[in-house]
């Protein structure tokens, strides 16, 4: 009794570190009383709404999360995905299928932030948008132009589709909203979601930020490291991440035209980026069949792993799925120590060449966009099991998506709050040491005060007070006023100098201490 | 093997019939939410903007005395009322919400130079400079069957003629005595026609009293040789006097914190004092242009009004070295007196232009009844525009009030040569010897000195 009641109190405990967001403020220095006791007791508040959070996530939420576990001598990477069908009820068996389209070229797929819409875009220009609660197609349309990438907007209404030369922003209803003409033909679209931000990579290695509910382009950046489709937004702090042919990764933010951080992760280029939700863990892969996992916190590789990856993608809950060819392997860390392991595996048909996966949030569904259309494989533990209602809404009406559209509106956070750390906000600055003018500086300051003080101009006087002699004295005047502060620093510099030789010094020794005539 | 998927059945999370509410569900997961600090400064943003948009304090003007208003008296057992005494002799009782005079209390031959109501709200004693003090019924009958456009007038209860013209006068908040200021200090039981204890000290007029919310005896009075006195009616002398460089126009007693009180002085400044210690002032409150006329504690105790010479009624935290809010119309000319109605929501300030107006405490509050969401997401607003306002943006929204040219033009004025007297102040210190000339902290700056 004793044991278990310790186990759930170090639970509880980490739970309630989870919810306090970073350590509470030290108030031992502060000699303000007022000031002392007004904080004691915000801190007093939070430890307790932090305690009551942790309470709410053990016995209040709804649902609970998936897991599979394998049983005796049976390995979990073994396991099929038609055990997985035959083992789970109906409504999720109806999650895990194929749609073949041949024709159509290879697929690339993005989710609404709820996960109920699906938009699927095929090369050769299918374009549709499939409701998964329903399974129902709602809208498909052939552009008849290369279709390189979708991504939707804010919500399910918009979603913009990058063709051959341009990229496009479509309505529900298939019409086209908006021609993009000043990104040029674009390999990659990211959509930002607090900040409203659509950014994209265009076949010159240009970054462009538009912001899409103003229609202003709010930054335009030429990378200088050559064309590249690797690109990846980091959800925890907006960074937007770009992988190179010469195996570096950038870090870009949209108000400065040089990146935040250049780091060289890989020797050949690197073929994909993934981002962990809590932003501090990001995953790469070069074609040398391994893939990185980065702290991005010290910048710094906590594994390397051998496998080959065209694509990954991480889930909500940590698990990252990695594709290449026609096989999907999914590693999960189990000790919650970043240390990856094989999880699960999944092969499809020979021939069927993986484009892109991507976790669908809040299910424990993986889409995968391949060269012969979509699937849609179950993979137990990946998604959030509760949602909140206030940040993504499975179940959403239309009312309701109308109001949080207004609500996140008013929430647009401007572009100058992306950095690489978000919790700086409403910090304070450290106190920059003001550098100490050298010698040099301070006799050229000198003379340019000497300068102007001669050039000044005197009023010229007239009855008999404009003599020579005066005029002189007068420049003379203004020439000395103008040295002064320079002459009184020089010698309280010699002051403390003097000062502190004097106190260097042993005490036998002092007398000796020159003293310079001033 | 053992497995288990996420499914939700849609039952769960829809409601069943378009009667029913919608269903939320919360998980307070910070892994949810990005960048939540940001959206909070967002929002403070937003809040401040959405608090100047619906900054309108000025509710309306009670018109009706001819001259202008000296002295003002709220009843503490009827929320609606106030009464007004104004130059000419004139007193009314005002209805606050539909802003008319319901009764008048003519009487006074010259000014009336205060207004007190008892406590249990049965009495209003009220002074003047005809030398009478004039004690009237205004029971809640006589104010609840009261017709507004008649010409309604009582006749006084009593009126008890004394030597001297009267200056202010206050009641007791726990007993039947009141007193009064003029030549000396009087105080008065309501059934006598004299007064029943004279103190005197010092050779010049008391101009305000104020009697001791939490210590029926005590009472503070100011004078015009600059003092202010502190009695106590269970001793027959006077107790303590902290004479000050300028004087004091008026005196309020912190309703919380019975033993501090503050005063507010001819120099522009408010001093608060603790009662115990008078030798250094507790805070001084700076903002205003002209003498300060009048000072009132909000019944919170957290802040309080006051009016100035210069046309101006500023709000002041208690503890506060500035002022949190001014309020200021074309058409108010000098404020004379300002109240803090009893239920914290409103001030109510009478001035020069013979005009009572009613402002709201908080500018930008709703009036009226408040629906719960609402009231929830009012004190969010507030809450995340506290927690940046220090941040430069925040800060330039939150403080910016527009001033009436003179008072902008006077206020850079004296802030130009408060500063040049502090430079040269500094000036001499750096150029003698060091320690030889030492500045005094404002707070004891104003005291010449505290006599027992």
């Amino acid at each position: 009794m004793g044991a278990k009641k310790e186990n759930s109190d170090d639970e509880m405990d980490e739970k309630v570190k989870k919810y306090l967001r970073g350590e509470a403020a030290n108030l031992e220095g502060l000699k303000d009383k007022k000031l002392k006791g007004q904080l004691a007791v915000r801190e007093d508040l939070y430890g307790k709404s932090a305690k009551t959070a942790a309470k709410i996530e053990k016995w209040l939420l709804p649902s609970e999360g998936g897991y599979l576990e394998a049983e005796g001598i049976e390995k979990t990477w073994r396991i099929k995905q038609e055990s997985i069908a035959r083992e789970v009820d109906i409504l999720s068996s109806r999650n895990q299928y194929d749609i073949v389209l041949p024709e159509l070229g290879p697929y690339s797929l993005d989710f609404t932030s709820n996960g109920r819409y699906m938009a699927a875009a095929g090369r050769k220009g299918h374009l549709a948008i499939v409701d998964m609660k329903t399974l129902n197609l709602i809208k498909e349309i052939q552009v008849r132009e290369t279709v390189r990438d979708v991504a939707y907007l804010h919500n399910e209404l918009f979603f913009a589709a990058a063709q051959k030369k341009y990229p496009y922003i479509y309505n529900r209803d298939g019409t086209e909203l908006h021609c993009l003409k000043e990104h040029g033909a674009v390999l990659r679209l990211q959509f930002l979601k607090n900040h409203f931000l659509l950014a994209s990579i265009n076949k010159f290695g240009q970054l462009r930020y538009q912001d899409v509910t103003m229609g202003e382009m709010i930054g335009n950046f030429r990378t200088g490291l050559g064309r590249t489709d690797v690109m990846q937004v980091n959800p925890y702090n907006g960074v937007v991440a770009l992988g190179h042919s010469s195996g570096t990764v950038t870090m870009w933010k949209p108000t400065s035209a040089v990146p935040l951080v250049k780091m060289l992760s890989h020797p050949g280029p690197v073929s994909s980026l993934a981002f962990h939700p809590n932003g501090h863990v990001m995953a790469t892969s070069g074609r040398e069949n391994k893939i990185k996992i980065w702290d991005l916190r010290k910048f710094e590789v906590i594994q390397t792993l051998p496998c080959h990856a065209k694509t990954l993608n991480f889930s909500q809950k940590g698990l990252l799925a990695a594709g290449t060819g026609s096989f999907i392997q999914i590693l999960a860390d189990f000790s919650g120590s970043q240390n990856y392991s094989s999880y699960m595996t999944h092969s499809m048909a020979k021939g069927y060449q993986v484009g892109k996966v991507l976790f669908r949030p809040y299910e424990d569904v993986l889409g995968i966009g391949h060269s012969m259309g979509w699937s849609s494989i179950l993979i137990p533990g990946s998604g959030e099991p509760n949602f909140d209602s206030w940040v993504a809404n499975p179940f959403e009406t239309s009312k309701q998506r109308r109001e949080k559209e207004v609500h996140s509106l008013l929430d647009k956070l401007p572009p100058e709050t992306i950095m690489l750390d978000p919790t700086k906000v409403g910090t304070v600055r450290a106190a920059q040491k003001k550098e100490k003018p050298t010698k040099k500086e301070i006799e050229a300051e000198m003379e340019a005060a000497i300068e102007t003080a001669k050039d000044t101009d005197f009023k010229k006087k007239t009855k008999g007070r404009n003599k020579p002699s005066k005029r002189a004295t007068k420049r003379r005047e203004m020439i000395s006023r103008a040295k002064r502060p320079f002459l009184e620093q020089r010698t309280q510099e010699h002051e403390t100098s003097r000062k502190k030789q004097k106190t260097e010094m042993p005490k036998s020794l002092q007398r000796f201490v020159r003293q310079k005539a001033t | 093997m053992k497995v288990k998927v996420i499914s939700r059945s849609t039952d769960e999370f829809t409601r069943e019939r378009s009667q029913d509410l919608q269903r939320v569900f919360r998980n307070f997961d910070p892994s949810l939410r990005s960048q939540e600090k940001a959206v909070e400064y967002v929002r403070a943003l937003n809040a401040a903007k959405l608090d100047k948009i619906f900054a309108r304090p000025f509710i309306g003007a009670m018109d009706g005395h001819r001259d202008s208003i000296k002295c003002m008296a709220k009843n503490p057992n009827y929320l609606k009322a106030i009464f007004s005494g104004s130059d000419d002799g004139d007193i009314r009782l005002w209805d606050i919400a539909s802003r008319r005079t319901v009764c008048q209390f003519p009487g006074h031959q010259g000014a009336v130079q205060g207004l007190t109501v008892s406590t249990d709200g049965s009495v209003l004693v009220s002074c003047g400079s005809d030398c009478t003090v004039r004690l009237w019924n205004v029971s809640d009958a006589n104010l609840a069957d009261s017709d507004y456009l008649s010409d309604n007038s009582s006749k006084p209860q009593a009126v008890y003629i004394w030597k001297n013209a009267f200056r202010a006068v206050d009641h007791q908040w726990d007993g039947d005595l009141f007193a009064t200021a003029g030549a000396q200090v009087d105080i008065w039981n309501h059934n006598r026609s004299q007064p029943v204890n004279t103190f005197d000290w010092g050779s010049d007029t008391t101009i305000s009293i104020r009697f001791n919310p939490g210590e029926p005896n005590i009472l503070a009075t100011s004078a015009n040789d600059r003092s202010i006195t502190l009695y106590d009616l269970r001793m027959s002398s006077p107790a303590r006097k902290v004479i000050m460089r300028t004087k004091t126009n008026s005196i309020a007693w912190n309703p919380m914190e019975p033993m501090n009180f503050t005063a507010a002085n001819e120099d522009c400044n408010c001093y608060s004092y603790d009662a115990r210690k008078l030798e250094e002032a507790k805070c001084v409150h700076k903002d205003h242009v002209s003498a300060v006329m009048d000072i009132d504690f909000s019944p919170t105790g957290r802040e309080f009004v006051t009016g100035s010479y210069d046309r101006t009624v500023r709000i002041f935290q208690y503890n506060g070295g500035h002022s949190q809010e001014i309020y200021h119309t074309k058409r108010m000319q000098r404020v004379f007196c300002v109240k803090y109605s009893c239920d914290a929501s409103y001030v109510i300030s009478g001035s020069d232009d013979t005009n009572l107006r009613l402002w709201k405490a908080k500018a930008s509050e709703q009036l009226g009844v408040v629906l719960p969401r609402e009231r929830k997401k009012h004190e969010y607003l507030e809450a995340v525009k506290n927690r940046y306002k220090h941040l430069p943006e925040v800060k330039r929204i939150v403080r910016h009030r527009h001033l009436p040219k003179p008072v902008y033009k006077a206020a850079n004025l004296r802030r130009t040569m408060i500063e040049a007297e502090r430079r040269k102040e500094q000036r001499r210190k750096a150029h003698s010897a060091p320690g030889s000339i030492v500045t005094e902290p404002v707070r004891k700056r104003r005291i010449i000195k505290e006599v027992e």
